[in-house]
């Protein structure tokens, strides 16, 4: 068995793989919540519960409608895009004119209903939802056996990631969502709809959580809780990558994955801190993030 | 409150044995079932163990004999700071005589503690540290059902006799896995085999890929997944998904209940090898019981701690009969000096350090083309007799336990 | 956050003598009910809601007074009951002694914290001391003496200053209302000195503040470890309380808690921190039966009380007789 490092190669290269597939997860999450920042200044601590109305309902679409795992990928997104408008047009809005601290609040707030709801309902233990037949089975690389679905996951989220820093960076729908934020009354004064711009903007941040959950269904089970303790991790993210920057969030996503994975291995008591220690570097260091320009 | 009180103790005394009722306190037996009613544990202790004491209540004849005996449950979220807030209402104010259950080892020993302090009565069916009849053992609790050590004893021995002499701990990072971990790990080492590693991770836990690519790693014969409910169902279905078996390496679950097992399908749980201390197909006297909780349980069959619920619901009534007080201490006394008898577990005892005795099997699951009927899992391969079942007296470093 | 200046049309940062009696009013009516209510109430339930009362007005120097929102207050909770529990338990102290040292780690941790997330402000002062607060949370999963998912438990009640048996329920009840109403009247002062005129001077506009000569970074920083030392102080006598100290101290909802109890009572005002956390420790109780369902009331009072009721119940009250409370 050779080892690098002292640590048996299976052992590091078993535990980096499956530190890119929770950075997927980092990833993905972290690029919706910084859609919604550094787009709209709004903190949506809601983002973990979105998350996790985006794996039921992948569980409610395949128990009441026979809609499987693909079919999920596309609806359910929607649905939950489609509640995370209408909660930004009923309660979001009246917050703008405040301090962005009431967005957090309320966002919080939120948070704690849709998971006590669900919590209620379904018991916090988790409900079974299968790996979609396509996807089943694994490959066995030597080192370990990958599972398929896995793959699938880390595949998936790049290249949603990549699409979503393209439409928002290179096209000119992402122009003006970027000049939107910056100057607003300019924007709206050459006849862009500015508050259906963030409205639809917010909604796209939402279900791009709900894709994250529908992807994490398999893996993670569906459970109310699945959201709670990610959402802190995710934020840290945010914060490292610089909130507000997408290729930011993508990269510490992804990094900080495997950097938690390599902590596995050779610190395995530390792996739960190590996102939290270096947000604290980065925050000393550069206070606007790796990525970030400060606002 | 106090009205209906006076009115149940002016009726009781028009009625005749008044008197046997005078030192019951406020005239009404109140039993808290405790225990996880949310999350991991809900299947296998949950709303079914409050069903396993009605059912003794009403066994026992309780109304025909003139006792008013009221049950209440909550839910202590698996903290124990929710389960000793509940323990404290229950009997500060709420006049709560015996708690029953209390899965989750680390709750069980807060609510052992405040139970002690109060001088009431704690019957643990549902948390499985040998520690509640050890170092913490109290003369108000009395340890139903199991154990770790039961378990390390009956699990941990027969796969070492089967050659798995290497082992690789996935362990529940509480008072439970702990101990369950020490008394197996002590049971490996005694019969020449040895830990290659043992890895932590946190209650209720949805991934375990890391720690199954550490077990992977390790080479050990065995992984021992020394937790319970949904963290084991979750490490056996993920284990699959890793190659685990296919590997070559055998997993071993020391704690599994047959809602498990349903949980998970007999496909992946065929061939698991574990330790109960009751299945509901063991005799008529288990199936008839099975049967009539499955009516009321939405079909779901008794794990073992219901069946301990009812058993000790059944035996704590008699005692208070017999003494014609519900004092936590003094029945609690009563109970070990009665010899216990039901249907359930047959004819037992409970000890000077609050063990209750009976005999323990080693299950393994069927295969699927083996089983008859839903709900039919397991074949019986050893029965361990209910004197080498449990840890020997004196062993256990209880205090209560005379020298 | 400027709801504190809406909340007070009369400052309530002004020096102690021209406050007026209706203060003075509110704080013996307060002392009175506090100690007839043991009487009445059971007294468990009373002491949890003065420790979070302490601790929410603690919170509340930072939010009302000077504008930090902290989202990672549990850190000094928790880590001052642990702190407490652990003197108590396993070195034998005597319950004020426990109570200090766990105030005092909560004063160290205080520091190092405050000294690394004062410099930023707004959201990322939230974001930080979140983060921060997380790593307390994991240090305490791991650390061998937390005992982990399980806790301290058993944490001896012993004998208070020698002199007062804390096994005692009602005795117990009026140490604590006593602690409770030292941190209290700790606050008030600090808010109604110069000190306190200064960290107000802070929140309106800062840079002018500084052009007065003010080193705001260090008014900040000594009112954040002011904070957290209460906090601490809050955190050990409830784990002699309960003689218990768990995760659930430490965990980030912890301080989601706080922040609701001090939002609903009202911002940046004296009684509103007590007020709210005796409402929500009481809902608490109340719906501890359903469950999930107080997660959901929670959630709602959050949402209710950013959108329209943003003064909370005291601000709204001192609002309608038109003085600071």
């Amino acid at each position: 068995m050779s080892t690098i490092f002292g640590i048996p190669t299976q052992a590091l290269f078993g535990q980096l793989l499956i530190g890119l597939i929770n950075g997927s997860f980092y990833a993905m999450l972290s690029l919706g919540l910084s859609v919604i920042f550094g787009l709209l200044n709004i903190i949506n601590f809601a983002h973990g519960a979105q998350y996790m109305m985006g794996a039921f309902a992948a569980y409610f679409l395949l128990q009441w409608a026979g809609l499987g795992y693909w079919w999920a990928l596309l609806v359910a997104p929607l649905a939950v895009g489609v509640i995370g408008v209408v909660l930004e047009r009923t309660m979001l809005k009246r917050l703008y004119a405040l301090d962005h601290l009431y967005g957090l609040l309320l966002t919080f707030g939120l948070a704690l209903v849709i998971q006590g709801l669900f919590r209620n309902q379904f018991g916090s233990s988790g409900l079974p939802y299968q790996i979609p037949s396509g996807l089943t089975g694994g490959r066995n690389l030597g080192f370990m056996v990958l599972p398929n679905y896995r793959a699938w996951v880390v595949i998936f989220s790049l290249a949603t990631c990549l699409i979503t820093w393209y439409v928002i960076e290179r096209t000119k729908l992402g122009a003006y969502l970027r000049a939107a934020t910056e100057n607003p009354g300019l924007v709206q004064a050459f006849g862009v709809n500015v508050p259906r711009m963030i409205t639809l903007t917010y909604g796209f941040g939402v279900a791009l959580a709900a894709l994250a959950g529908v992807l994490a269904a398999p893996i993670y089970q569906v459970n109310p809780l699945m959201g709670a303790d990610l959402i802190i991790v995710v934020f840290a993210v945010v914060v490292i990558g610089g909130m507000g920057s997408i290729l930011g969030s993508i990269v510490t996503g992804f990094t900080l994955g495997i950097v938690e994975g390599l902590t596995k291995v050779f610190y395995p008591e530390a792996s739960n801190t190590v996102i939290f220690v270096i947000m604290a570097l980065v925050l000393l260091v550069r206070p606007a993030g790796l990525f970030g320009r400060e606002k | 409150m106090m009205k209906r009180i006076a009115i149940v103790l002016a009726t009781v005394l028009a009625l005749g044995p008044a008197a046997a009722l005078a030192q019951i306190s406020d005239g009404v037996i109140k039993i808290g079932v405790l225990n996880d009613q949310s999350s991991l544990y809900a299947d296998l202790a949950g709303q079914g163990s409050v069903v396993a004491a009605r059912m003794a209540v009403e066994d026992f004849g309780a109304e025909k004999k003139g006792m008013k005996v009221e049950i209440v449950s909550a839910d202590h979220q698996n903290k124990p700071d929710v389960g000793s807030a509940i323990a404290r209402q229950w009997y500060d104010v709420d006049k709560v005589d015996v708690i029953l259950d209390v899965p989750n080892s680390g709750v069980a020993l807060a609510v052992n503690q405040i139970t002690r302090d109060k001088g009431k009565a704690l019957l643990v069916s549902g948390a499985a540290t040998a520690d509640l009849t050890g170092k913490a053992c109290s003369p108000n609790t009395i340890h139903w059902t199991y154990d770790t050590w039961a378990l390390a004893n009956g699990t941990g021995n027969a796969i070492v006799k089967t050659g798995g002499d290497t082992w690789f701990f996935i362990t529940a990072d509480y008072a439970f896995g702990h101990a369950l971990e020490r008394d197996v790990e002590a049971v490996v080492l005694k019969n020449g085999g040895k830990v290659l590693g043992k890895v932590r991770h946190p209650l209720n836990t949805a991934d375990f890929s890391s720690f199954l690519l550490q077990a992977q790693a390790s080479k050990a014969k065995i992984v021992g997944l020394a937790n319970a409910g949904g963290d084991t169902t979750n490490s056996i279905k993920q284990a699959a998904e890793f190659g685990i078996v296919k590997g070559g390496q055998s997993l071993a679950g020391l704690l599994v209940f047959i809602t498990d097992v349903h949980g998970l399908g007999l496909p992946t749980a065929q061939g698991l090898i574990f330790t109960e201390t009751f299945y509901w197909d063991l005799n008529d006297k288990t199936r008839a019981f099975a049967k009539r909780f499955a009516e009321r349980d939405k079909g779901i069959h008794p794990t073992m701690i219901h069946a301990g619920v009812y058993s000790a619901v059944l035996h704590y009534l008699k005692a208070v009969e017999a003494l014609k007080s519900d004092d936590g201490t003094k029945v609690i006394a009563k109970m070990k000096e009665m010899p216990t008898d039901d249907p359930l577990f047959g004819k037992g005892t409970v000890r000077a350090d609050g063990r209750k005795i009976h005999p323990a099997y080693l299950v393994e699951v069927k295969k699927p083309a083996e089983s008859k009927a839903p709900w039919d899992y397991y074949k019986i391969r050893a029965t361990i007799p209910a004197d080498q079942a449990f840890r020997p007296l004196d062993q256990g470093e209880c205090p209560l336990v005379k020298k | 956050m400027d709801t504190a200046s809406e909340a007070a049309p009369a400052t309530a940062t002004e020096p102690l003598s021209a406050v007026g009696r209706h203060q003075t009013t509110a704080f013996f009516l307060m002392i009175g009910l506090l100690a007839m209510a043991p009487f009445f109430i059971y007294p468990l339930f009373l002491m949890k809601a003065l420790c979070f009362a302490l601790f929410a007005c603690a919170f509340n120097l930072l939010i009302g007074y000077v504008g930090l929102l902290s989202f990672g207050h549990a850190a000094f909770l928790g880590s001052a009951g642990y702190t407490s529990a652990y003197a108590a338990k396993a070195w034998g102290w005597p319950p004020e002694l426990a109570i200090l040292a766990g105030t005092a780690i909560a004063a160290a941790l205080g520091l190092a914290i405050g000294a690394l997330a004062i410099r930023s402000k707004g959201i990322y002062f939230a974001n930080i001391t979140l983060a921060l607060a997380q790593m307390v949370y994991f240090f305490c999963v791991q650390a061998k003496f937390t005992g982990g998912e399980d806790g301290i438990q058993s944490v001896p009640r012993g004998v208070f200053l020698g002199l007062f048996d804390l096994r005692n329920i009602m005795t117990m009840y009026f140490v604590v209302l006593a602690i409770f109403i030292a941190g209290f009247l700790l606050l008030y002062r600090t808010i109604h000195s110069p000190f306190g005129q200064v960290l107000k001077a802070i929140r309106e506009h800062e840079p002018r503040a500084v052009s007065l000569g003010y080193s705001a970074e260090r008014y900040k920083l000594v009112a954040f470890v002011l904070s957290a030392t209460l906090s601490g102080l809050a955190g050990g006598t409830k784990a002699i309380v309960f003689q218990l100290a768990s995760l659930t101290d430490v965990h980030w909802t912890m301080s989601g808690e706080v922040v609701l109890m001090t939002l609903l009572g009202g911002l940046g005002t004296v009684f509103g921190p007590v007020v709210g956390a005796f409402i929500v420790i009481s809902l608490e109780n109340y719906l501890a039966q359903l469950g999930a369902w107080v997660t959901v009331v929670q959630g709602i009072i959050f949402i209710i009380c950013v959108l329209t009721f943003r003064r909370g119940v005291v601000g709204e009250i001192a609002r309608l007789i038109r003085k600071p409370l």
